[in-house]
């Protein structure tokens, strides 16, 4: 024992330097966002001068006022709340429905089930099969190819089988005494024991809607109505990419501006982005707690 | 399927002695009724969503024309396949796939597991769980904006340039992305930033599982941290890492699809554009819907043989395995 406490106590030279190369690690991670924070509160005309870093120079909420108040990124924004929001429940709730359902021992279909969603995740039609899928189906063109296509996802419903079938056996048992039905007991009791495991599976799904383009670009690219924040930024991206482009993008928004260019293609890019990523910086801090636990459950027993 | 074992559970009180598996199978699923209308419907979306997209593969194996009705189409056999494996285009692509592939791979299996050995040995609570979590944020972002964010930091005003030039390293600023021979270097950077820390989770969760008593054994006989952290830590996670190499070499033909898509550009193509990117131009883009496919086909039967080579190869090795 004496050895152990002796241990604790000495602080050494290693010790100093993995704590430098943790700092090291912090700055690396968070500068690019706090430059982007900068350079977004910064004048866009005084941003071009160059020597942002973590500070804005010249004040201004212009580039903040500029993107809110184009009517496609404010279109956009709405959207990915909307497919987050929606998107999110519909799919939490029915993969948690399905994960019971195969979480139950004695469900005749439940081998039966189990191995037909889980034999998916190892193929996929590929792209030009789901893209003629949902063409087919009548689903481009529309706000549901971002709900329908993602209402059941497999990882995570083995996250949540495994998390059920981790609680105690007295608690469901209780209620099939009770008399309450299947779906009942769903609703009533699994639904709320297994929050942490539903805190960390909507976080993962939130995301992934929020983030996406890919399927803006594929399905619904022709309809500017349908347009999210991140493919908005995503088109943004490419045209900045070319420098003759980013002159005439900026053109336009010195035309639209009265002649005066108030906001260019980098201060422009920076502010989407900041707006594309903060409400997931807001958010995931408060979640964190739950993921690593929800994480490690299901990678261990899944 | 095969007769189900009796729950402890189920109420079914007294099975009827001589009653057929057929018979038994459907009255339990009458009695389960509401379970069955809670999965089913999920099945059926299962089906028209994952498994009816199968059948699209018939494409690689035809000469689709779009215009046509899906069943009235030409075959042609291998034809597809013949002149995708003959194009220098092609090769070039899979070079691409696999050189990223295996960057991917090596630089985020070392860059992991050493940032979990380092993070294991901080001694302050609150300080690990800071780095922890700020270390896991990239993670959660999209790619356009860590595309964005790579894009700024390596533009000719952006940080790198300004550190290289200050330093005298470069008398000029370069232009990293539109350099094709720097693609790979950018892209190893950019993943390992996004998902060192996430990648972290799982061997920190295998380390908390490691006796403690070894470590007080090792330190009697006077192993020092570095010994520990070698002869203790790691092997406790082999398992662990030799399942994620398992998955990962099944995945070697993934070599991912947002960052190449969007860092890349016309000046680095010819590094840049990977299997997946294949896949998306002649598809999307050109229209040729048997070229796409067959390249995706391709891409699935290798996964599948390489899943089950390493899958094979760690079971004759005695290492723990996937199936």
């Amino acid at each position: 024992m004496s050895q152990v406490s002796l241990r604790r106590k000495k602080f050494n030279l290693f010790d100093t330097l993995n704590i430098l190369f943790m700092i090291v690690l912090m700055i690396v991670t968070l500068y690019p966002f706090v430059n982007m924070i900068a350079v977004s509160l910064n004048n866009a005309n005084d941003t071009v001068r160059g020597g942002i870093y973590l500070w804005p120079r010249m004040w201004t909420l212009d580039n903040y006022k500029y993107v809110l108040n184009e009517a496609t990124i404010f279109h956009a924004t709405m959207i990915s709340v909307l497919r987050t929001v929606i998107g999110t429940l519909v799919s939490v709730f029915c993969t948690a429905m399905l994960a019971y359902t195969v979480s139950r021992q004695d469900y005749v279909l439940r081998k039966f089930v189990t191995l037909a969603f889980v034999l998916t995740m190892y193929f996929s039609g590929g792209l030009i099969p789901g893209y003629l899928l949902i063409r087919e189906l009548g689903l481009t063109n529309s706000f549901w190819v971002y709900i329908l296509p993602g209402i059941i996802g497999v990882f995570n419903m083995i996250i949540i089988r495994s998390f059920i079938e981790g609680l105690p056996d007295g608690v469901l048992e209780s209620a099939k005494i009770d008399g309450a039905g299947d779906f009942t007991t769903f609703v009533r009791i699994v639904l709320p024991l297994t929050v942490p495991v539903l805190a960390t599976v909507s976080l993962f799904v939130a995301v992934g809607q929020w983030n996406s383009w890919f399927d803006v670009f594929l399905y619904n690219s022709s309809n500017i109505d349908l347009s999210t924040l991140q493919y908005e930024l995503q088109k943004i991206l490419q045209t900045s990419n070319t420098a003759a482009s980013a002159q005439n993008a900026a053109d336009a928004f010195a035309g639209a501006q009265g002649g005066q260019a108030v906001v260019t293609p980098t201060a422009l890019r920076a502010t989407m982005t900041i707006v594309a990523s903060l409400p997931i910086i807001c958010v995931y801090p408060f979640l964190q707690k739950y993921f690593v636990k929800g994480l490690t459950l299901g990678g261990v027993k899944g | 399927m095969k007769n189900q074992p009796v729950s402890n559970i189920s109420i079914d009180s007294t099975p009827a002695p001589r009653v057929t598996g057929i018979r038994l199978f459907f009255k339990r699923l009458i009695q389960q009724k509401v379970l069955v209308m809670m999965s089913v419907p999920f099945l059926l979306w299962l089906f028209i969503f994952k498994y009816v997209p199968l059948w699209g593969w018939t494409i690689a194996f035809q000469d689709f024309k779009p215009a046509r009705p899906l069943f009235d189409q030409e075959w042609i056999g291998l034809e597809t396949f013949r002149f995708m494996f003959t194009d220098a285009n092609f090769h070039l692509i899979m070079r691409n796939t696999l050189v990223m592939s295996i960057i991917n791979l090596v630089l985020g299996f070392v860059t992991a597991i050493t940032l979990a050995l380092l993070l294991n040995e901080l001694r302050n609570v609150m300080f690990k769980r800071v780095v922890q979590t700020i270390s896991y944020l990239p993670h959660f972002i999209s790619w356009v904006v860590t595309a964005s964010i790579v894009t700024t930091v390596l533009s000719t005003e952006g940080v790198i340039n300004e550190i290289l030039v200050g330093l005298g390293i470069i008398s000029d600023p370069v232009l990293w992305l539109a350099r094709g021979e720097y693609f790979w270097g950018i892209l190893g950077t950019t993943e390992v930033w996004k998902n060192v820390g996430w990648n972290t989770i799982i061997y920190l969760a295998a380390i908390t599982t490691i006796d403690p008593g070894q470590y007080e054994a090792a330190e009697i006989d006077g192993a020092n941290r570095f010994q520990r952290m070698l002869h203790i830590t790691l092997p406790g996670l082999k398992p662990v890492i030799v399942i994620l190499l398992i998955l990962n070499i099944g995945n070697i033909l993934e070599s991912g699809f947002e960052p190449q898509y969007l860092l890349g550009n016309g000046m680095n193509a010819e590094y840049s554009e990977n299997l997946d990117i294949f896949v998306l131009k002649y598809g999307i883009g050109i229209g040729d819907f048997s070229l796409s496919t067959a390249a995706s086909v391709f891409k699935t039967v290798v996964s599948f043989i390489f899943l089950f080579s390493a899958n094979y190869i760690a079971k004759r090795l005695g290492e723990s395995r996937l199936f």
